[in-house]
């Protein structure tokens, strides 16, 4: 699996007592979209987390071929990983503006925050017109740009996404899914997504895997997933 | 007329202190949701370093910078290594590990300073000024709290330490996510607070003459203070140090015998319990369950 920007093999990850990875393999390829389908509790979240060191885990974990399995989560941080985390994780006291500049907290280079910053009004106009309200007064869908764009502030080289379309109507789901191919186009940055909505994920995404109680039950290339008769079924709902 | 302004002016130099006080117990619980009840006794430590440097001959300024600076550092460490291993334990715990600290400060310093009542100079002339209205003393420290105070505002609002720190106390999963190292910034908190507490230590000192039970009164004070404020806004503590101060020298002066004053304190942290509890400036705490 030659330029894979992460490499994930045998990752098994417990909260206390409960095992809840049993062992998960998959990949990101550089300047790719992988996307990690399954149900509710299927371990898509904590897959996540355990690849950012938010959780107990073991296995192996490769970042641009470094081995990070042992790295915490600041560090990881540091090599270019952004996660957006389930919830947005804004940080509501703080004012949109704030929320950007602490973006860009763990990125090496410091030079250029504020352009960046300009870049991120011009990819989501609504939070220039908000940049000096607080950022728990945003809606949801403001929310989730800002956690984008707080991501992008770091220039990362690999967005870790926990469902973006959470709570969000359908209109403002479209146009977060629009932002982030063109994301991937013009910054050159991998995503890893997780999403309940499997048809847009699909729609985005170049790889899939499909996580049934901490297993990969399947994997292939989007278009293998929605050719799929059984996953259509269960998943796509067509 | 002459004794009102006296007594305002006075208010607002003790309410200085106590804003300083109150501020760092609301630092602490920004960051761990319990109120430090050992941050007097930490202060009055502080003092004590204070009085140790200026007894072997340093220049006052200079034993004041350096007890900031090792208080600084001390609240770090009691941090790192007292606070740490309890980051994750239950809000009872803290309050224990809290009241532990308090005990164990008080006794060290009875052990090593002795309990006998010490004289600690003041920086400032005492001789009065504005016409009888206000002591050098007291000028002298609404002169220097408030530039502390100035200092930390914009410590927390335009440094992106200050920022980090904020961020990493209101939400430190996000704030690791971000690339925050969140146990430093708690560190650092803890060591802004004991600084913040050793200046309130010594600018009350000269007032209440320095033994080891010297803060516990400052600290209830201060409690008052940052419940009235609100305990979630740095703000209105500031605000809530003052109202106290001048408060408790209007009302001991008019209203009730001066040895009630504390009882007062007490009054008002009940009163603000009952009828207003996220205080002035405070945010209702919302949990979502």
């Amino acid at each position: 699996m030659a330029g894979a920007l992460l490499e994930v093999e045998g990752l098994r990850a417990a909260y206390g007592p409960s095992q809840v990875l049993h062992g998960i393999d998959f990949a990101v390829e550089e300047g790719g979209i992988t996307a990690l389908l399954g149900a509710n509790g299927a371990g898509k979240t904590t897959t996540l987390r355990a690849v950012c060191g938010m959780v107990d885990r073991s296995g192996s974990i490769r970042f641009g071929g470094q081995p990070i399995e042992k790295d915490s989560t600041e560090s990881i941080v540091g090599l270019g990983v952004a996660h957006v985390p389930e919830g947005r994780g804004t940080f509501v006291k703080l004012s949109v503006e704030e929320n950007l500049r602490i973006g860009a907290y763990g990125r090496r280079a410091r030079d250029g925050v504020a352009a960046d910053m300009e870049r991120m009004y011009q990819h989501f106009p609504k939070l220039a017109e908000r940049r000096t309200q607080q950022a728990g007064t945003l809606s949801g869908g403001e929310q989730q740009m800002l956690a984008i764009a707080r991501a992008l502030m770091l220039r990362p080289r690999l967005l870790v996404l926990d469902e973006p379309s959470f709570g969000l109507g359908p209109l403002i789901v479209a146009s977060i899914f629009e932002i982030m191919g063109a994301v991937r186009r013009d910054d050159r940055v991998s995503i890893l997504l997780v999403e309940q909505n499997a048809a847009l994920a699909l729609e985005l995404a170049d790889r899939a895997y499909l996580i049934e109680t901490g297993r990969v039950v399947m994997s292939g290339s989007a278009k293998d997933f929605r050719d799929n008769e059984q996953v259509r079924r269960s998943y796509l709902g067509y | 007329m002459t004794q009102l302004t006296q007594q305002i002016l006075s208010g607002v130099a003790t309410g200085a202190i106590y804003a300083s006080l109150a501020l760092a117990l609301v630092m602490i619980h920004q960051a761990t949701e319990s109120v430090n009840f050992a941050q007097g006794e930490m202060a009055m430590f502080s003092t004590y370093i204070a009085w140790s440097l200026v007894q072997v001959g340093t220049p006052f300024w200079i034993a004041f910078v350096l007890t900031v600076v090792i208080s600084f550092i001390g609240g770090v460490l009691i941090e790192r290594i007292i606070v740490r291993p309890v980051e994750n334990a239950p809000v009872l715990s803290h309050v224990i590990v809290f009241i532990g600290l308090l005990v164990i400060f008080s006794a060290v310093a009875g052990w090593i300073f002795t309990y006998t009542v010490k004289q600690f100079p003041s920086p400032f002339p005492t001789k009065p000024l504005l016409g009888g209205a206000v002591t050098g003393h007291d000028l002298g420290v609404i002169g220097v709290t408030f530039v502390m105070l100035i200092l930390l505002f914009l410590f927390f609002r335009f440094t992106p330490l200050g920022l980090a720190m904020r961020a990493a106390a209101q939400n430190p999963e996000s704030a690791r996510l971000v690339g925050i190292r969140v146990g430093w910034m708690l560190a650092i908190g803890w060591g802004l607070a004991a600084a913040v507490g050793a200046v309130a230590g010594i600018m009350v000192a000269p007032i209440l003459f320095l033994d080891p039970h010297m803060m516990s009164g400052v600290l209830l004070y201060a409690f008052a203070a940052a419940l009235l404020g609100g305990i979630s806004s740095p703000g209105g503590a500031v605000l809530g140090g003052l109202i106290v101060g001048v408060l408790e020298n209007l009302v001991g002066t008019y209203l009730i015998a001066s040895e009630l004053k504390l009882t007062m304190a007490l009054a008002l942290i009940i009163i603000v319990l009952v009828v207003k509890p996220s205080g002035l400036f405070g945010a209702h705490a919302v949990k979502r369950v």
